[in-house]
């Protein structure tokens, strides 16, 4: 996340005319023009040859690793995944037989018949043998060689046109049936990601979201799915907080709705101070995790509060709606400023104001009359997109508010799609949407407009993307 | 029963006095002392066939009175639960909207009448939307309705802490549905009781 809001306004403008020229044309590729289900590529635009080629080398053992690996490059959409012309058939010439067993457990390896005794261990071996040349021709960019070696699985990632290794990602994953080898392994796919493009993918993160009105949690590859929630009581609106390793969310308790903070890793959780008083709900981490923002819906009407929750003090109200509504707050990555929603102009649109309250402005352009409500804004981490959903023609239908030029796209066309929240890496979204029928989660890339189903269970809504998720928080009871 | 009992105590003294009489005709005296017993006695069975009949007389009007008294409990118990259910009557609004509709300002001055008619009385109104809104901000929406009706009932005269008011948003339909016939039955304010509520009292 880069924070440099203070003192950009000087090259404000000449970002703006730049972006202005570039964007419609360059943005066009990124909608979803999909009509079918289950992230099926059809009607995409696709520009060949930008996304670089990733060859997974073929290799005896550590199978269900390198499924998840790969899989995790492909979710990233950062690379053309190329098969292998005939499979495995492929063999390296010199991969020895021989080498370092693998610390896995049998048992969980899907599709292999091969033991667990993997052949690896020749890492460096297979480098001064690849054929480059070969792989060239396939139009691969990168080739992925996964190895182990002793208790360290090494993977070595090759830098095809310049002939040689870019870098080994070396690491001492936990045994294949611990809680926290896919996450050791999703960690090791970003390192990947991040030596061959220089920034890192998603594979160590996480979607919360509510389901008959319990919070649980998904990993973004759609496994491990495990509740959260710690109780029987209708619960609404997670949300992280930037180190991943707490959330909020609001609870029905007693007619009232009260605020929740709890560990990811212990499930232990406490109620937000001053919380229990009102119906409190859209709770909102800033980035420091000092202050959480917040609605509160009382006899004025419902209007956005702070907190300190570091010290569980200092109750500050910072909209005075009198007439209208205030809610749904998202702050920006830079915690200078929070967008919002605001029934102000009759019917609910997306605000913004400072930190502090002051300087409320409308955010996201709308036609007085014609443009229908817009909710559940979300700040993109890269701070340049706030994704929020819009009534279309009495459906809903997600969309994207360029923050500099302060002009919005509609991102999805197929049924009602809702309640978008950002990828860390700010290109993809996962979203609520019933184009197969009912309501479940999805994950769009707004670079390719790519779409595939996060999980295929009905009524899961309100999700939250997690940031990157340290070694730490991805240990769970 | 009790006049068969009084002849057969008359008789039974009669046939006393006869055989006395028999037994002691040569003494004057007698005669007259036995007369005034007679009479004493005959006195202390008329009283106490009196009393008796006062008695079960008494029984019967106290059977009818408890008889009365149920009959109107049973009566005031009716109108409670029909007080009941007209609190507890819904009001409906229009999408996205939270103005109260002209034809649902009967059921609230209803309800201003039975809470000006049991001071004791606290109620709660839960705000409710349909399903086509967003989620969160059908919170703020249900806020709203709840303190529509509330509103409408303090501005009628009735005293803002005797009501509460919540909001769920969209979280618990009245009806499970995907239509408008649906929608338009979970678009609604709920109305409970939270105490007070013991034999309402007609308005």
């Amino acid at each position: 996340m880069t924070r440099r809001h203070v003192g950009m306004s000087a090259r404000l403008i000449a970002t703006i005319i730049g972006t202005l020229a570039v964007v419609p044309t360059c943005r066009l590729a990124s909608q979803d023009t999909s009509a079918i289900d289950r992230g099926v590529r059809i009607g995409i635009v696709y520009r060949p040859g930008v996304r670089p080629g990733l060859v997974m080398l073929p290799r005896k053992g550590l199978d269900s690793l390198r499924a998840i690996i790969a899989r995790d490059l492909d979710y990233s959409d950062r690379f053309e995944i190329i098969t292998l012309p005939g499979g495995d058939s492929i063999r390296l010439a010199s991969t020895p037989t021989s080498g370092g067993t693998t610390p896995r457990k049998g048992g969980r390896t899907p599709g292999t018949t091969s033991s667990s005794r993997a052949g690896g261990g020749g890492a460096q071996a297979a480098i001064g043998a690849l054929n480059y040349p070969l792989y060239q021709a396939l139009g691969a960019d990168f080739a992925l060689d996964i190895a182990a070696l002793g208790d360290t699985t090494i993977a070595t990632l090759h830098d095809i046109p310049r002939a040689n290794v870019r870098r080994e990602v070396r690491a001492v994953l936990p045994p294949t049936g611990d809680p926290d080898f896919r996450q050791a392994v999703h960690r090791m796919a970003d390192r990947v990601v991040q030596a061959a493009l220089g920034t890192a993918g998603i594979g160590a993160t996480r979607v919360l979201f509510v389901k008959d009105g319990k919070v649980y949690q998904i990993d973004q590859d759609g496994a491990d799915q495990k509740l959260v929630s710690s109780t029987n009581r209708q619960a609404m609106s997670p949300a992280w907080a930037a180190d991943g390793q707490h959330f909020a969310y609001m609870e029905f308790q007693a007619g009232k709705g009260w605020l929740y903070l709890q560990d990811m890793a212990t499930g232990k959780r406490i109620p937000v101070s001053t919380t229990g008083t009102a119906l409190d709900f859209t709770p909102a981490f800033s980035p420091d995790q000092q202050t959480m923002v917040f609605s509160r819906a009382t006899e004025e009407g419902t209007d956005l509060y702070s907190i300190n929750v570091k010290s569980n003090c200092c109750l500050r109200r910072l909209t005075v709606g009198r007439f209208s509504d205030n809610l749904s707050p998202t702050f920006s990555p830079d915690g200078q400023r929070i967008a919002f929603v605001s029934t102000r102009p009759g019917l609910p649109q997306i605000y913004v104001m400072a930190a502090d309250g002051t300087d409320q402005q409308l955010f996201a352009p709308f036609d007085y009359g014609v443009t229908g409500s817009s909710n559940a804004p979300e700040w993109s981490p890269d701070g340049l997109s706030v994704a929020f959903h819009r009534d279309v023609a009495g459906t809903l239908q997600v969309f994207v508010l360029d923050v500099r030029t302060r002009t919005v796209r509609q991102l999805t066309s197929v049924g009602r799609n809702e309640d978008p929240t950002w990828a860390p890496d700010s290109r993809h979204l996962a979203f609520v949407s019933d184009r197969s029928g009912y309501r479940q989660l999805w994950i769009i890339d707004l670079e390719t407009g790519r779409i595939r189903p996060l999980l295929q269970i009905s009524g899961a809504r309100l999700p939250a993307w997690s940031p990157r998720l340290s070694e730490a928080t991805s240990t769970t009871p | 029963m009790k006049s068969v009992s009084l002849l057969l105590m008359l008789g039974l003294s009669a046939a006393t006095v006869a055989s006395s009489c028999g037994k002691k005709a040569p003494e004057n005296t007698a005669p007259a002392v036995d007369t005034a017993a007679e009479n004493q006695r005959m006195r202390d069975s008329i009283a106490a066939a009196q009393a008796e009949a006062d008695r079960l007389a008494r029984e019967e009007a106290e059977r009818v009175r408890r008889q009365r008294e149920a009959d109107s409990l049973a009566a005031l118990s009716r109108s409670a639960e029909e007080v009941r259910n007209m609190l507890a009557s819904m009001i409906h609004f229009d999408l996205d909207k939270s103005n109260i509709r002209s034809d649902d300002m009967g059921a609230l001055d209803q309800k201003v009448a039975i809470l000006q008619a049991n001071p004791d009385l606290r109620i709660r109104i839960g705000g409710h939307c349909d399903e086509r809104g967003s989620d969160e901000y059908n919170l703020a929406l249900g806020n709203r309705r709840a303190q529509a009706a509330k509103q409408y009932l303090v501005s009628h005269g009735i005293d803002a802490s005797r009501i509460e008011t919540q909001s769920w948003g969209e979280e618990r339909p009245m009806v499970d549905g995907h239509d408008e016939s649906a929608w338009s039955q979970n678009r609604r304010d709920e109305f409970e009781v939270i105490s007070g509520g013991d034999n309402l009292r007609h308005p």
